[in-house]
């Protein structure tokens, strides 16, 4: 049990470094949030139901509550995060800031 | 709003809300719960108007049903789209690889929470962010390459289309 929910939080940490390396690598503004959108959707997921898995492994009721508290964190994460996403690339669209395409190189420098 | 739609929103609320509660606090003494009902009635009372647009008991239980049967779905195909990202990224050779483009259409989905749903669920998937929604359904979506883009609408409309009974 124990080894399952490292596998996982590791696992989980990889998305996140992934994600970290492609908002570094990735052209512009626009496709960076992709690799962002990463970190919040399996990157947490995975690391937090290895962190629920963990808690379980001592099973009681308290312990239960805790763990359906931990899931909530995904579930709220998964209503917002979109959200704040969608504001930002609203944000850069009221900007102006035209998307990098690839026969459009460059498109504004950032 | 009618006075009979407010009441059945303020139930409905209050029990969402008295479940938060439990489950949040964790303690069921006589005290803590007394407390949570009081409050969650409180806020229960200030939010009828606006909180539940549509109160039937049924419609909401059928429609959270069908929500959870869409959840791992959903799940499943966010962790493919993240592999697919994972590996776009980590590739030597990314910048041929990647074609970023703006795709847009129109959904046939008119509920407006299902719209919502429908975007957020876009956005959640790595590879595709909704750029802009309007009223009547039309959609911009910011798509990283050619294979994420080819999944819109498609399969994740069908399957939100039919949580929201269209």
């Amino acid at each position: 049990m124990n080894l399952i929910s490292a596998l996982l939080i590791a696992i989980g940490l990889f998305f996140f470094l992934g994600g970290s390396i492609g908002i570094i690598r990735l052209p512009d503004f626009y496709s960076r949030l992709h690799a962002a959108g990463m970190l919040d959707t399996m990157g947490l997921f995975l690391s937090m139901a290895g962190l629920a898995l963990y808690v379980l492994t001592d099973f009681s009721f308290a312990n239960v509550l805790v763990a359906i508290k931990i899931m909530l964190i995904v579930v709220f994460v998964f209503i917002t995060s979109p959200t704040a996403t969608h504001a930002i690339v609203d944000a850069g669209v009221r900007a102006v800031r035209e998307p990098w395409t690839k026969d459009k190189k460059g498109g504004n420098p950032i | 709003m009618k006075l009979q739609q407010r009441k059945s929103s303020f139930v409905i609320s209050f029990f969402i809300l008295l479940l938060f509660w439990v489950v949040f606090s964790g303690r069921f003494d006589l005290f803590h719960l007394s407390l949570g009902m009081i409050s969650c009635a409180i806020v229960a009372w200030f939010v009828s108007d606006l909180s539940i647009p549509n109160p039937r008991p049924m419609g909401i239980l059928r429609l959270w049903f069908n929500f959870f049967l869409y959840f791992p779905w959903l799940i499943w195909q966010i962790l493919l789209a993240n592999f697919h990202v994972m590996a776009l990224v980590l590739s030597p050779n990314m910048m041929e690889r990647i074609d970023p483009h703006i795709l847009r259409f129109r959904s046939r989905i008119r509920d407006e929470l299902g719209l919502v749903t429908f975007a957020n669920s876009i956005t959640l998937t790595p590879g595709t962010i909704t750029v802009h929604i309007s009223a009547y359904g039309d959609l911009s979506v910011h798509a990283i390459d050619k294979d994420s883009a080819a999944a819109l609408p498609g399969e994740m409309e069908a399957r939100v289309a039919r949580i929201f009974g269209e």
